[in-house]
């Protein structure tokens, strides 16, 4: 998957040496470059709201760190949302999207239907990226802004540039 | 080895938290010092500002996630968390994600008044069946302890500042609001001081 490999040059590009997850089937390319990495350690998470947390902790240290999850993690993220922007600390975020298009089971949808809005209710700047070929240099507009306005910044990733999850 | 720890307890034994962590601030050195919402926020405020303490007003449940990240940053340095067992409770699960990570420059110490201080006293989960410690035990954390009395409390210094990380040490201290000592509520500029002060 070449866009995976393109977002793992973003990643380098902006210097971001953590990566912090709870995995999603459409971002295993971009964790297992990450996994084998010598310049990033990757944070397996219990809940994804922890993700959060931890960007604040790394950008309190120097180091810059990145958050990647499925769009139903972001409803896990809410409150914790609350600190970055109370501290104008960057969160970078990259989102896999279900619930969208040709989605098979319904249970994604509610959530994947809230995603957006409740990422902008809590002041986050949201780029939705239908194309592939797109998701790098988004990401890495994305990225510009978090890390040098001190934003949460999220990309997320349309199920059709994804494909969809099919039983 | 322990150190003198300088002890204050109520009349029924329980230890005093409020001068507990002035003598643990006091041993800091130049350890980071991460502290959750409500109690432990103003505790450690109340033990003299500094720029290297992080405090949390807000964020329940992240206080030991923060301190993860300040630890994975700033490997050679000791980060201590400072928080209350309601703060800790809300982000349980992240003991398991903080053992696997394994910082070994990490330690965190809850402040188990088994109450929700910080509304009202309300009576919190630790202060029944569920035991924190060996919740963190079985997370992964090699070096756990409860601490309650005045002889066990002896050993707190070493271990949130010298024995090698993840540390979790649950201290049992007295319930009773102790006076609000406010630090800076402006999260950006508590952001900014502590990144200065690198
Ligand atoms: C998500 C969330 N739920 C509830 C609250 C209200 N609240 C603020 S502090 C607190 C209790 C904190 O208890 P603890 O961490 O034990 O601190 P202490 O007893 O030392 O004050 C609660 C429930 C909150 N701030 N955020
Ligand atoms: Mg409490």
């Amino acid at each position: 998957m070449s866009w995976s490999e393109d977002v793992f040059k973003v990643l380098d590009n902006h210097e971001v040496a953590t990566i912090a997850t709870v995995p999603d089937a459409g971002l295993t390319g971009v964790l297992n470059l990450c996994e084998n990495s010598e310049t990033k350690k990757v944070v397996t998470l219990t809940t994804e709201e922890e993700g959060v947390g931890l960007m604040q902790g790394l950008w309190l240290g120097k180091q810059r760190g990145a958050l990647l999850m499925q769009s139903s993690g972001v409803g896990n993220c809410i409150n914790a949302l609350s600190v970055v922007a109370s501290t104008r600390t960057p969160c970078a975020m990259l989102i896999t999207m279900r619930g969208q298009w040709g989605e098979f089971n319904p249970w994604q949808v509610p959530m994947g239907h809230a995603t957006q809005p409740v990422m902008e209710a809590m002041g986050v700047y949201c780029y939705s990226v239908e194309q592939a070929d797109q998701i790098a240099e988004t990401f890495d507009a994305a990225c510009g802004l978090a890390f040098n306005g001190g934003y949460a910044t999220a990309v997320l990733i349309h199920q059709r540039a994804l494909g969809t999850k099919v039983f | 080895m322990d150190q003198q720890v300088k002890i204050s307890v109520d009349e029924q034994g329980r230890l005093r938290r409020r001068p507990l962590v002035a003598d643990l601030v006091s041993k800091r050195d130049d350890a980071l010092l991460v502290t959750g919402l409500g109690g432990a926020t103003y505790d450690v405020a109340a033990a003299g500002d500094s720029d290297k303490n992080f405090y949390f007003w807000g964020g329940m449940g992240l206080t030991a996630m923060t301190g993860l990240g300040v630890a994975i940053a700033q490997p050679d340095r000791r980060v201590v968390v400072i928080t209350g067992d309601g703060d800790m409770m809300m982000g349980i699960g992240s003991l398991a994600t903080i053992a696997s990570a394994a910082p070994s420059n990490l330690a965190i110490l809850v402040l188990d008044n088994e109450r929700f201080g910080e509304t009202g006293e309300q009576i919190g989960l630790s202060a029944g069946c569920t035991d924190m410690a060996l919740m963190a035990k079985g997370a992964g954390f090699e070096t756990t302890a409860t601490l309650s009395t005045e002889e066990e409390i002896g050993s707190l210094p070493g271990l949130l500042y010298k024995t090698p990380g993840p540390v979790f040490v649950v201290a049992k201290v007295a319930p009773g609001n102790d006076e609000r000592v406010l630090p800076s509520t402006d999260g950006a500029y508590l952001t900014r001081r502590f990144r200065d002060a690198l």
